[in-house]
């Protein structure tokens, strides 16, 4: 019986497979849960001002030929950046704030909906959540802009709704949707036996959420949710598409008072992506902290 | 410790229970008098532990019939907050809250649940942290506690419910030979006040010098029982022999 050398051997020069479970390898040293916050986080410090580098160097590459020079596009935007730091800047940290701080409150009850006992609010939350959650922000917000009156009668009394409010509702509605995942997620986190000794010493369900569940998710809440207040300040430019006076929209319409020169572009714009990094760089670094701190709990 | 005429505390009767396809108990009786003192053995598998988590409705039963303290688990108007009220229930990994420092583990539940003072159910804890000798580690947390401690503490709170009966699932199986120990003292100290225990244990020594009666459970039903003596000595049944020639 001659022995058949197997001409390929599986897991070195062929593909390996097996039905067994496999441990893989266990990287903790690479969060895997916030894309986005351990993407930002993990650049170096230097890296915004590498984003700014362009804005720079944009006046010595300046042409003779041109009667609007680099230099007179540098010089523009140093008029305009006051304004559009004022103005538009912080107007996006207005609605990105004003996003969260609804996103989160009725992210929190969409949440706690989707664990109820209650088929019908199960259903109802796991629909909403699911829906905005998987639906495109521009879209939302285009429905909002759309669909919400320019103002309501609420006895009488007329109230404007103005578009950069439409635009927070719009923003906080994909917020609301993951907000509810990170709850319903913290929650079913917590080991069963915490529900099943809570209820064996005859605690009703909503002490054990509140008094026993929560209090103990609710560190592992934080950096989830604020990867997602990153991702959404990085998502308040959309708004511009609305006509909401943000960064983006000033930018636009500070380079058309410039006479629209296309030398005007290039520092305009990394000016705004300069002031997003330098934002939401601490954040996520933070978030990335916070993670490891709470991730060696017990 | 035998009580003859006391009053049955806890009485279950022919009770069946499954998950899905699996049928867990098949048909399992046993009676618990005031102040007596249980263990249920058995291999792994055989229904143990499903078995007391159905005494204070963790788990639901299909048939049979069970009454704990005059209450009947299978009316369907049973209120498991006021029947958990009554029988308190230690686990195997000790479940204590790990947010709480010991103290506020122990008086958590008497002043949500019980709506008792808290600076009575504070005095309560203290004595009660003193009985499971841990004094002077009422403030710290869970998990600056050792296994046994943990555990202990776990006892202490469910003994501030003051409950009619206590149910020990396996209790000492994720603890060392020498903290088990400590942990058994403790129970020994419960059962000698007079306190209804049903334990489900691989403790065989812990079981025959405590127990009041024994029961060996295996697939689902109770294969024999009697006093710790005429158990481990005249055991009859080929299926418990075999159990406990392996084990002694």
């Amino acid at each position: 019986m001659a022995s058949k050398r197997p001409s390929t051997i599986p897991g070195i020069n062929r593909h390996g497979s097996t039905d067994l479970p496999v441990l893989k390898p266990f990287a903790p040293s690479q969060p895997i849960a916030f894309h986005t916050s351990a993407w930002l986080a993990n650049m170096p410090a230097w890296t915004g001002f590498v984003l700014l580098l362009p804005l720079m160097l944009w006046p010595f590459a300046s042409h003779a030929a041109g009667s609007f020079t680099m230099t007179d596009a540098f010089s523009a935007l140093i008029r305009w950046m006051p304004f559009l730091l004022k103005s538009g800047f912080l107007f996006n940290v207005i609605i990105s704030l004003f996003a969260m701080l609804i996103g989160t409150f009725l992210g929190i009850i969409l949440g706690l909906g989707q664990i109820s006992k209650n088929r019908f609010i199960k259903r109802i939350s796991w629909f909403f959540t699911q829906l905005f959650r998987n639906s495109p922000w521009l879209v939302l917000l285009f429905i909002v802009l759309l669909a919400f009156p320019f103002e309501v009668t609420i006895f009488g009394v007329i109230i404007p709704i103005p578009d950069w409010m439409k635009a927070v509702i719009g923003l906080s509605l994909p917020i609301m949707a993951n907000i509810s995942e990170i709850v319903r997620g913290a929650v079913l986190s917590v080991p069963t036996a915490q529900w099943e000794a809570a209820e064996s010493l005859a605690f009703s369900r909503q002490q054990i959420l509140w008094r026993i569940i929560l209090p103990q998710c609710f560190k592992r809440m934080i950096p989830p949710w604020m990867n997602w207040y990153a991702i959404l300040t990085m998502a308040t430019p959309l708004c511009s598409l609305l006509g909401v006076e943000e960064i983006i929209t000033l930018s636009r319409q500070a380079m058309e008072a410039e006479n629209n020169h296309p030398e005007l572009l290039v520092p305009f714009y990394s000016f705004a992506l300069g002031l997003f990094f330098f934002y939401c760089y601490p954040i996520a670094r933070v978030t990335m902290y916070l993670e490891r701190r709470y991730s060696v709990k017990i | 410790m035998l009580k003859k005429n006391a009053e049955t505390i806890v009485s279950i009767k022919d009770v069946h229970k499954s998950f899905g396809q699996l049928e867990v108990l098949k048909g399992v009786s046993l009676d618990v008098k005031k102040g007596e003192v249980i263990c249920v053995i058995g291999p792994s598998g055989s229904g143990k532990s499903t078995l007391i988590r159905c005494i204070n409705g963790l788990n639901d039963i299909q048939g049979g019939q069970i009454n704990v303290c005059g209450i009947d688990l299978t009316d369907p108007k049973l209120d498991k907050l006021e029947l958990r009220k009554r029988v308190g229930m230690v686990f195997q990994q000790y479940n204590l809250f790990p947010h709480k420092t010991a103290l506020e583990n122990i008086i958590m539940a008497p002043t949500l649940v019980l709506k008792q003072d808290k600076a009575a159910s504070e005095k309560r804890a203290f004595e009660l942290m003193q009985k499971v000798r841990l004094e002077g580690k009422e403030h710290a947390y869970p998990g600056e506690l050792s296994g046994g401690q943990q555990q202990r503490v776990a006892i202490a709170r469910s003994l501030a419910m003051n409950p009619d009966v206590m149910l020990f699932d396996e209790v000492t199986a994720a603890l060392d030979p020498e903290t088990v120990k400590e942990v058994l003292v403790t129970i020994k100290d419960l059962a000698q006040e007079g306190m209804t225990c049903i334990l489900v244990t691989h403790e065989m020594g812990f079981a025959r010098e405590v127990a009041d009666h024994i029961y060996f459970t295996d697939n689902g039903v109770i294969v024999e029982h009697g006093s710790p003596k005429t158990f481990f000595n005249k055991a009859k049944d080929p299926r418990t022999k075999e159990f406990l020639s392996q084990i002694l």
